[in-house]
């Protein structure tokens, strides 16, 4: 077994980190650089910065915000929103970022996952799969944010993303998203069982114990969290302790 | 002719500026340079790199880098190779068939993926936050680049390729992939390499970093 990695999700809007229900009904929590830092030094194994109107702008100012982190953080970033060629790719790795995450550049052109996986290596290819629940068993993969249908379904197209060069899959559930319902099992286990390469669960954490029932049942080797941390209904500190006290393997860490 | 604490060779192989920072973290004042004279006359040199061992090589003869390095190195200058740039320092590597590296520790980078770890559920690229421990040639870290480092401290490892080292006493850490043991530090006089990434590594990424300034 590796190490279960506990990753904080940053999701902002402009400069602003920011929190909704179903990836919408977006509310004002801060500035990001201050959460970055405090789950930096709470221990978070890595970042995870999303810009959720990126896309839709088209423009980001997280550059700006990932450069600003860079400079203080010195874990693994990965940022996702608006990233649609190779030329955002090398901007956003030049800004600090280790790997970045992409949903809808990659859904409209899936030779883009090949082409960030052959320039920068596919650990830096993050494929970003927003899922919602259509029947019992079956996902749709959703863009922009949860808004927009594509008519894939989530279990091909995680399959479809690994063979064609995706090195990780952030998986989240826009039906658990601001929930605090915790995880949608059934589909973290749907995409676990199918491919090779590590799986980030997201959407849904809302107490320490859903993480353990995500990587028991769902055998997610990662697990994004937001809400429960930037309300500060846990720390990453409290959060590990529960993931060994069941038994599951995570990074040794002493705060300092 | 150079005022700076330390040269981290630019030489387009992944992401130098992450490097440069954590450095000037530590205090370090840094200047990124491809330039064969700056290079030789660094009071430290590190070399950084994600990417492939054949085409590293290349980039660093391209820019005649190969000796200046190797001249470096002879000369006692502390430096220091990180992930692939750590891999460099070998004699040579399997990946894509046989490439030669710099020669300055005597082993060779060879493929994690064997079938054990397949069979253990285990991926490559090792990616992730490992613990980090004394090799068994060496019990104790005192007065190398890890004594402000912990026995069973973790780093973050990105790498599908590992070191052989020919001489065990030339490895004073390693981490475990499921039965693999990894070689994460290695170190020959004034010539050391990390396999994980120091830079991002957090705090414990940056003690180590710290300690390569007092060498």
């Amino acid at each position: 077994m590796s190490n279960t990695r506990l990753i904080a999700r940053l999701d902002v809007k402009g400069s602003t980190l920011i929190k909704g229900v179903h990836l919408e009904g977006l509310r004002v929590l801060g500035d990001p650089q201050e959460y970055a830092k405090r789950y930096y030094a709470e221990g978070a194994d890595e970042l995870i910065y999303i810009d959720v109107v990126a896309t839709l702008y088209g423009r980001s100012k997280l550059t700006d915000i990932v450069r600003r982190t860079a400079e203080e953080v010195f874990i693994p970033m990965t940022v996702g929103g608006g990233i649609r060629s190779i030329e955002d790719v090398r901007d956003m790795l030049g800004a600090g970022a280790d790997k970045v995450a992409i949903n809808t550049a990659a859904v409209n052109r899936p030779d883009l996952i090949v082409e960030v996986s052959r320039r920068f290596g596919s650990q830096c290819m993050v494929l970003s799969i927003e899922a919602k629940q259509q029947a019992e068993g079956h996902w749709e993969v959703y863009t922009d944010c949860g808004r927009e249908r594509s008519g894939l379904n989530v279990v091909e197209w995680a399959r479809r993303g690994e063979a064609l060069g995706a090195g990780e899959i952030l998986l989240t559930s826009v039906d658990r998203e601001g929930t605090r319902q915790g995880f949608d099992l059934q589909l973290t286990h749907a995409i676990t069982s199918v491919v090779g390469i590590p799986v980030i669960a997201s959407g849904g954490m809302g107490k320490p114990s859903d993480l353990v029932d995500v990587v028991t049942q769902g055998k997610a080797d990662a697990v994004a969290m937001a809400d429960l941390l930037h309300y500060k209904r846990a720390t990453i500190g409290e959060v590990r302790q529960a993931a060994k006290s069941a038994g599951i393997q995570v990074r040794a860490y002493e705060s300092v | 002719m150079s005022q700076s604490d330390v040269v981290v060779i630019d030489y387009g192989m992944g992401n130098l500026l992450s490097v440069c920072r954590a450095l000037q973290r530590c205090g370090a004042n840094v200047q990124l340079s491809s330039n064969p004279d700056v290079i030789r006359h660094a009071p430290r040199v590190v070399l950084p790199g994600v990417g492939a061992f054949d085409v590293a090589m290349a980039e660093l003869q391209r820019l005649h880098l190969v000796e200046v390095l190797q001249g470096v190195a002879a000369r006692g200058t502390p430096l220091l190779g990180i992930c692939l740039g750590m891999q460099l320092l070998l004699d040579e590597s399997e990946e894509f068939g046989r490439s030669t590296g710099l020669g300055l520790i005597h082993g060779r980078a060879v493929s994690l993926k064997v079938p054990s770890l397949e069979c253990m559920g285990l991926k490559v690229p090792h990616i992730g936050w490992s613990e980090i421990y004394p090799s068994e040639s060496c019990s104790d870290w005192n007065g190398t680049f890890l004594q402000d480092v912990k026995s069973g401290e973790a780093m973050y490892f990105v790498h599908s390729f590992m070191a052989r080292i020919t001489n065990e006493g030339h490895c004073l850490s390693h981490c475990h992939y499921g039965d693999l043991i990894v070689p994460a530090v290695i170190s020959r006089d004034n010539i050391h390499g990390c396999q994980f990434h120091p830079e991002k590594s957090g705090e414990t990424g940056l003690k180590l970093l710290r300690r390569f300034f007092s060498l």
